[in-house]
């Protein structure tokens, strides 16, 4: 079985169908590319994922269990980026990678090399009211370092970020893989993903329709 | 604890907030003097009606902010999945918040009760009602907060919602202060403002938590 599955999936939003019986597999170093239109449910997938949003039919299943049946090893094993970055302007750069690091328990001294691993380590002390879009963005993937998960869900991460940063976040999703992490990600822009599995979810409003 | 220091941090960094609540609840007040004339008598009376009802209102100006920001930049969607209990969380951001408003108005109730003349002796049940009470309005404010987020004029709404929850503790606050004027005994009114308390520190943050995970969806 493996280690992270949805079958049959099913989702409602505001009484309109987003898509229906969605299935994915992943296993441990494994890749998932979400990709399709504007609209086609690829940020709503991930949040199903991540267990902010319940399936209207399927399931969700973690190491075999269902993630909705309450927090169990799940919560602590996933790690989320959405659209909106998270970040506090009134703290610094460092400050607010720390929090969602010891919000989940991790040590504060994974920060320096988290935002080294993503060429924000000069911001550091930096009040996070003056970064640019894109650095805000880098600050927000910094969590993904800061506090270890075996799971990372991200949506459109490229978005803001330079080439330079895209490359980063790549050779960190790698480094990640490589040591048996998984991840799960949507995007318009080709990251370059050895052997990741894909998923048009285009293609299936298409077959359903 | 990682909530509570960075909720710490950002007032500290922030500031205004809190300045701002002190200063309307004393303006609230002062105008009191003003609107219904100088005589000593009738402000003695109405005191702890005045001080109450200006608490109750400047502690709601600040409600709406408790969740609305982490909101609006998405950190309540990283709480809400985070490993450690949204209960906590929750019960974390409403000390803290007691703390920069509720804290700050029994230091300033004093002075007001003075501008107000109120007979010194009553000033210790007085503070009693505002320390047992003002942490009660913190606590049900939180859930009124949560269930608002999302909404248009939430913050009209949230006073809706939530200034009707506030009245047995201003009936039993202001009575327990006029009681104490008249020499009467105290400890039912403080008693019952206790279990009030003790009833929403039980409830609320369960509840809030709740309505928060609703509003993430």
């Amino acid at each position: 079985m493996p280690l992270f599955e949805g079958t049959d999936l099913d989702c409602v939003r505001g009484e309109r169908l987003v898509f229906e019986g969605v299935r994915f597999a992943l296993d441990a170093g494994g890749a998932l590319v979400l990709t399709g239109a504007n609209g086609s449910g690829k940020s709503t997938l991930l949040r199903l994922m991540a267990g902010l949003l319940r399936p209207a039919r399927g399931l969700i299943r973690w190491d075999g269990s269902d993630i909705a049946d309450g927090p169990g090893s799940f919560a602590a094993a996933v790690q989320y980026v959405g659209h909106a970055d998270a970040i506090k302007p009134a703290l610094g750069v460092a400050e607010n990678v720390a929090f969602w690091a010891s919000l989940r328990g991790a040590p504060a001294t994974n920060v320096a090399g988290a935002l080294d691993a993503f060429g924000i380590a000069h911001l550091a002390r930096l009040p996070a009211r003056y970064l640019s879009a894109g650095q805000r963005r880098r600050t927000n993937l910094a969590r993904l370092l800061a506090s270890p998960a075996r799971l990372w869900l991200l949506d459109e991460p490229t978005t803001a970020l330079d080439a330079d940063s895209a490359a980063r976040l790549a050779r960190v999703i790698a480094r990640h893989r490589a040591g048996g992490g998984m991840v799960v990600v949507s995007t318009h822009t080709e990251l370059g993903l050895d052997g990741a599995a894909s998923l048009d979810l285009s293609a299936l409003q298409m077959a359903a329709s | 604890m990682a909530v509570l220091r960075r909720e710490l941090a950002l007032v500290h960094r922030q500031g205004v907030d809190s300045a701002m609540v002190i200063a309307f609840f004393v303006i609230a007040v002062v105008l009191f003097p003003f609107g219904v004339g100088p005589e000593p008598n009738v402000l003695a009376r109405i005191g702890p009606g005045v001080i109450w009802v200006a608490a109750l209102l400047a502690a709601m100006l600040s409600m709406e902010r408790l969740f609305q920001s982490d909101y609006d930049d998405g950190s309540l969607e990283l709480l809400v999945l985070a490993p450690s209990a949204l209960e906590m969380t929750v019960a974390a951001k409403i000390l803290v918040h007691w703390l920069t408003t509720g804290l700050p108005l029994i230091v300033a109730a004093p002075l007001l009760a003075v501008m107000m003349n109120m007979p010194t002796d009553v000033f210790p049940v007085l503070l009693a009602t505002l320390a047992l009470g003002t942490p009660t309005l913190s606590l049900i404010g939180a859930v009124g907060a949560a269930l608002v987020l999302g909404a248009r004029r939430g913050g009209v709404l949230l006073s809706l919602l939530v200034l009707p929850l506030f009245i047995p503790v201003l009936i039993f606050a202001v009575g327990a202060v006029d009681a104490a004027a008249a020499d009467l005994p105290t400890k039912a009114q403080l008693l019952i403002l206790g279990g009030l308390l003790t009833g929403a520190m039980a409830l609320s943050p369960w509840a809030a938590a709740a309505a928060l995970r609703q509003a993430v969806e």
